[in-house]
């Protein structure tokens, strides 16, 4: 209000050179045009600063009109929350560890299921298997080999070891039979004739030997005019596979 | 007139050239526009009264500004520039309303 006083003497002292001055026009407009541009040149230095600092402070950068006091505080606050989330990134860490473990130990038990459903596979007979086995071949001209004698060949195999046996076209596992339908002998119902071609997968020297031994299943072959002959290979693939049946009656028992 | 076309001419091309403040008038600027809007709201009272005089409006506007970005400078110097610009702010602020106040009993006769 004092500025406002001040502005009303000076206002009436002018008011008064300007009676006294009334003749002299000319200078009086010249300087009235001169104030008229000093007042926009000023209005619009404001209006100027008004839009660049609303513009400023709108930005999103607002810590660079801050002060240095509520700039710390706005540091210490940063501080602990950094602290904070660096605890929470540890905590996290440690759970991701955790879980990680416990998907390893998963991951191990589902192959070690694999491995061992695999290796039941081979020896049930229902995936393909493949290694070092001997190709037996048993030539029969007079159809004098009964079921039984075959069945031998097959319980020599296992004797020795053999862990997959492919007879003729047909898959040996537990269950196989052999049955002597009319001249002939069927394998699982598959009737067969000579000459039979065997397929065994273990240690070839050891099948060889156990076939061959004296007495055994080669020399019955051959009192029985036919012939057998075991071909050791290293690699021997046992392509045909069974299907199992599903249990009916039994299921796992608890233990 | 003139006042209020240069006002708005320097808010457009404000708003038009988008400048970035410098650093050193950060703290100075907000405080030394209110301190001009002070001038200019005494400035339209002083019209409205039939006793404006276009000296008085720019020596006060120079001054006001002059003085109210000194005062932030000292208070920064001294440790106390978040107060003092408060300070201004408020003083200027009821200075601003004293004055609309007048203004609108110029203008709506209450």
């Amino acid at each position: 209000m004092a500025d406002k006083n001040e502005d009303e003497t000076t206002q009436s002292d002018e008011g008064t050179a300007d009676v006294k001055t009334a003749s002299a026009r000319k200078p009086r407009l010249a300087s009235r045009y001169r104030a008229a541009a000093l007042i926009g040149v000023l209005t619009a230095a404001l209006g100027f600063a008004i839009a660049v600092q609303v513009r400023a402070n709108s930005q999103s950068d607002s810590l660079s009109n801050l002060r240095e006091d509520d700039l710390i505080g706005i540091l210490d606050n940063q501080n602990a929350r950094g602290d904070r989330l660096r605890q929470q990134i540890a905590e996290l860490e440690q759970t991701l560890r955790r879980l990680q473990g416990s998907g390893d130990r998963n991951a191990a038990a589902k192959q070690q299921a694999e491995q061992d459903a695999a290796a039941l596979g081979v020896l049930l007979g229902t995936l393909p298997a493949t290694g070092p086995g001997v190709a037996v071949t048993i030539t029969d001209p007079d159809h004098k080999l009964t079921a039984e004698d075959l069945l031998d060949v097959v319980e020599e195999l296992r004797g020795a070891g053999a862990e997959a046996i492919q007879f003729g076209p047909v898959r040996v596992s537990t269950s196989t039979s052999f049955t002597t339908v009319g001249n002939a002998v069927a394998v699982d119902g598959t009737v067969l004739s000579a000459p039979y071609r065997v397929f065994a997968i273990a240690d070839p020297k050891t099948l060889d030997t156990a076939l061959n031994i004296p007495g055994g299943v080669a020399a019955a072959t051959r009192a029985a005019g036919g012939d057998l002959v075991v071909d050791q290979q290293d690699t021997v693939t046992i392509a045909a596979i069974r299907t199992l049946p599903s249990p009916k009656y039994a299921s796992p028992a608890p233990h | 007139m003139i006042a209020a076309l240069a006002l708005v001419a320097g808010i457009v091309v404000g708003l038009l050239f988008r400048p970035t403040v410098p650093t050193w008038m950060e703290p100075y600027l907000p405080i030394a526009v209110v301190a001009a809007l002070d001038a200019v709201f005494g400035g339209v009272r002083a019209r409205l009264d039939h006793i404006f005089d276009a000296k008085v409006f720019v020596v006060s506007f120079i001054s006001n500004v002059v003085v109210a970005a000194l005062i932030v400078f000292m208070g920064d110097k001294l440790g106390v520039g978040a107060q003092l610009s408060t300070a201004v702010v408020v003083v200027l602020g009821i200075r601003i309303f004293g004055n609309a106040a007048a203004i609108r009993r110029h203008v709506f006769r209450a």
